[in-house]
C-alpha cells in the first residue's frame, strides 16, 4: 500500500483477527481493489470501507473490544466508513442479537446466532438479486445465522422462505450467507461500489469467475 | 460422501482460521471458553492429561454430555471417536455435533483402519504428524487436519516436530520435478492425488491446525508462526490456575502471534500454567500420537 492510496480513501480494509480473511482478499483481488488487513486503529485510516468476515462472534467480539477498535469502527462509521458483516460479521453489526448482547450494534436488524442447525444443516442455494446481478447468485450458509426483523430504514436484499438473508443501510451491508466461498463477484462488487469504487468488472454482465475454486483461498498462502 | 457436502465441510473449518478450539469437559467449561472467545469446543468426559493419568481404555464421551455442551453454547461443538471406530462415530453424527475428531487421544478401535469418512456427512478432523499421515487423513475424507503434538503434556515440543514435518514435506513436493513425485509418494505412503494437489498449492488442501502440548499464548504463536492455521487447546486451560484468564489470553496470543509487545502484554499474570510432563519423560508405551499410522 502506497501513501497516496491511503490519502484517497481507495482501499478496502478486512479485519484480520480470525475467521475467512482470506477469501474475502481473494475476491477482492479479483476485482481488481485493494485491501488492506485491519487489526489496529490506525490501520482504519484512509478506508472507504470496511469487511468484518465470518468466523465466530463472540470471538471476533472479544478481540475487537480488547484492542478497543469497537470505539473506533463506530467512530470511523460514524464519519463516512462503509461496512460489511458477512456471517458472524453481520452478528457483530447488528442492534439486537436474540438471547445474546449486541456488539457493534450499527445496524436495524435483529438476528439469531446460528438459527438453521449443527453443520449438518448447512447449505448452498442460489437466489436471484436483479440490483447485483443478472444471473442467478449462488449463496452458501455455514452454521448461518439468521435475519428476523428489520427496522425501517433497513432494505432487505434478499429472502430465502421467511428469512431475510442480506439487508443494507446507505452504509452498512450484512449478508448472513458466504459470498466469498463461492464463484460469484456480485456482492464484493457491490460493496465495493457502496465504497464509491471501481472495480475490473464494471460493466461486465456475469459475475461468475470460471478461475475462482474451493481451493482459491490458498493462493493467499502462496504470496506471503 | 457428495462433493458439495464435503466442500461445505472444508468451509467450516475455513472459517475457525486464526481461532482457538478448546476441550471442555462440562457446560460450565464450555460457557466459558465461549466467552473467552474460542472459536469452537471440544466435549470430552476427560482432559488428555487426565486420561493419561488414569490410564484405562478412553472411549467416545456420554452422549448426554455432549448434548449438555451442546444445549449451553452457540460456537461449534466438536467431539472425539476412537481411531477405526465407525460405530462411535455414527453416533456422534446421529447427535448432530459439528465436527468429530477421530482421536489418538482415545484409545484405538482398530489398528489397521482408521474410519471411511467419505461415507459420513458430518465433517471430519483428524491427527498426523508428517505430511504422508496428513495426506491419507484427507484421502479417506477428513475434511481439516491436526498436526497430533503429543496431548495431555504441556510440552510443545512434539507439535513443533510434527509441524515441521508437514511443512518440509510440503517445501520437498514444491520443489520436485513430475516424476520425482511418484517415488516419494511411494517412499512416503501419500495418496498420488492429494500430491500434486499440495505440489500445486504449495500447502494442505485442506485447514490445519496445530494440537498437542499447547499450553501458553507464546506456545500459540510459536505454533501459528510456523504456519498452522489455529490452535486446539486440550488440557492446557482447564487444568492450569485461571482457565478463564488463560483463555482469553490464547485467544489473543493466536491473533497476534506475529506481534511480540502483544504477546507480551497478555502474557502477563496468567497464574499457574498446567505443571505437564516432558515429553521424554514418558515411557514410548504410553504416547499417543504414535496411535494411527
Amino acid at each position: 500500500m502506497d501513501e497516496s492510496a491511503e490519502a484517497k480513501n481507495d482501499h478496502i480494509g478486512i479485519l484480520n483477527l480470525q475467521g475467512g480473511i482470506v477469501e474475502h482478499q481473494d475476491h477482492m483481488m479479483r476485482l481488481g481493489v485493494a485491501c488492506v488487513p485491519v487489526r489496529r486503529k490506525q490501520d482504519l485510516v484512509g478506508l472507504a470501507g470496511l469487511i468484518i468476515p465470518g468466523g465466530e462472534s463472540t470471538c471476533l467480539g472479544r478481540l475487537i473490544r480488547n484492542a478497543g477498535l469497537d470505539r473506533e469502527i463506530c467512530e470511523a462509521y460514524e464519519e463516512g466508513l462503509q461496512l460489511w458483516g458477512t456471517c458472524a460479521g453481520a452478528i457483530l453489526l447488528a442492534q439486537h442479537v436474540n438471547n445474546d448482547a449486541p456488539h457493534l450494534g450499527l445496524i436495524d436488524i435483529t438476528i439469531s446466532r446460528n438459527a438453521f442447525g449443527s453443520q449438518l444443516a448447512s447449505f448452498h442455494e442460489e437466489i436471484r438479486i436483479p440490483e447485483l446481478a443478472a444471473e442467478s447468485i449462488p449463496l452458501t450458509f455455514i452454521r448461518a445465522p439468521k435475519i428476523t426483523k428489520v427496522g425501517s430504514d433497513v432494505t432487505a436484499l434478499g429472502r430465502i422462505d421467511d428469512c431475510i438473508i442480506a439487508a443494507e443501510t446507505e452504509n452498512i451491508l450484512v449478508t448472513v450467507f458466504h459470498p466469498e466461498l463461492t464463484s460469484s463477484l456480485a456482492f464484493h462488487r457491490h460493496f465495493a461500489h457502496k465504497c464509491g469504487l471501481t472495480t475490473d468488472c464494471d460493466g461486465k454482465s456475469s459475475l461468475i469467475d470460471p478461475h475462482w475454486s474451493p481451493y482459491s483461498w490458498t493462493r493467499q498462502y502462496q504470496q506471503r | 460422501m457428495e462433493n458439495k457436502r464435503y466442500q461445505l465441510n472444508s468451509q467450516l473449518a475455513q472459517m475457525l482460521k486464526g481461532g482457538v478450539i478448546m476441550d471442555v469437559t462440562t457446560p460450565e467449561h464450555a460457557r466459558i471458553a465461549e466467552q473467552a472467545g474460542a472459536v469452537a469446543v471440544m466435549a470430552l468426559e476427560r482432559v488428555p492429561a487426565d486420561i493419561r493419568e488414569q490410564g484405562g481404555v478412553a472411549r467416545m464421551s456420554d452422549p448426554a454430555l455432549i448434548k449438555e455442551i451442546q444445549d449451553s453454547v452457540s460456537i461449534p461443538v466438536m467431539a472425539k471417536a476412537r481411531i477405526g471406530h465407525t460405530v462411535e462415530a455414527q453416533i456422534l453424527e446421529a447427535l448432530q455435533i459439528d465436527y468429530i475428531d477421530e482421536s489418538e487421544v482415545l484409545t484405538p478401535a482398530d489398528e489397521e483402519c482408521h474410519v471411511e469418512k467419505h461415507a459420513f456427512s458430518i465433517p471430519f478432523v483428524c491427527g498426523a504428524r508428517d505430511l504422508g499421515e496428513a495426506c491419507r487423513r484427507i484421502a479417506e475424507g477428513a475434511a481439516m487436519i491436526r498436526t497430533k503434538g503429543e496431548a495431555g503434556t504441556g510440552d510443545i515440543v512434539e507439535a513443533v516436530r510434527h509441524m515441521r514435518a508437514v511443512n518440509r514435506g510440503v517445501k520437498h513436493l514444491v520443489g520436485m520435478n513430475d516424476e520425482e513425485i511418484t517415488p516419494y509418494c511411494k517412499e512416503h505412503g501419500i495418496p498420488y492425488e492429494i500430491a500434486r494437489q499440495v505440489k500445486e498449492l504449495g500447502r494442505l488442501p485442506v485447514v490445519n491446525f496445530a494440537a498437542g502440548g499447547i499450553a501458553t499464548p507464546a506456545d500459540a504463536a510459536l505454533m501459528m508462526k510456523m504456519g498452522c492455521d489455529g490452535v486446539f487447546v486440550g488440557s492446557g486451560i482447564f487444568k492450569s490456575g485461571d482457565p478463564q484468564k488463560r483463555a482469553e489470553a490464547i485467544v489473543q496470543g493466536t491473533a497476534y502471534y506475529d506481534d511480540p509487545p502483544t504477546l507480551a502484554e497478555v502474557s502477563k499474570g496468567l497464574g499457574e500454567a498446567m505443571v505437564g510432563s516432558g515429553v521424554n519423560t514418558i515411557p514410548e508405551e504410553e504416547l499417543m500420537a504414535g496411535r494411527g499410522w
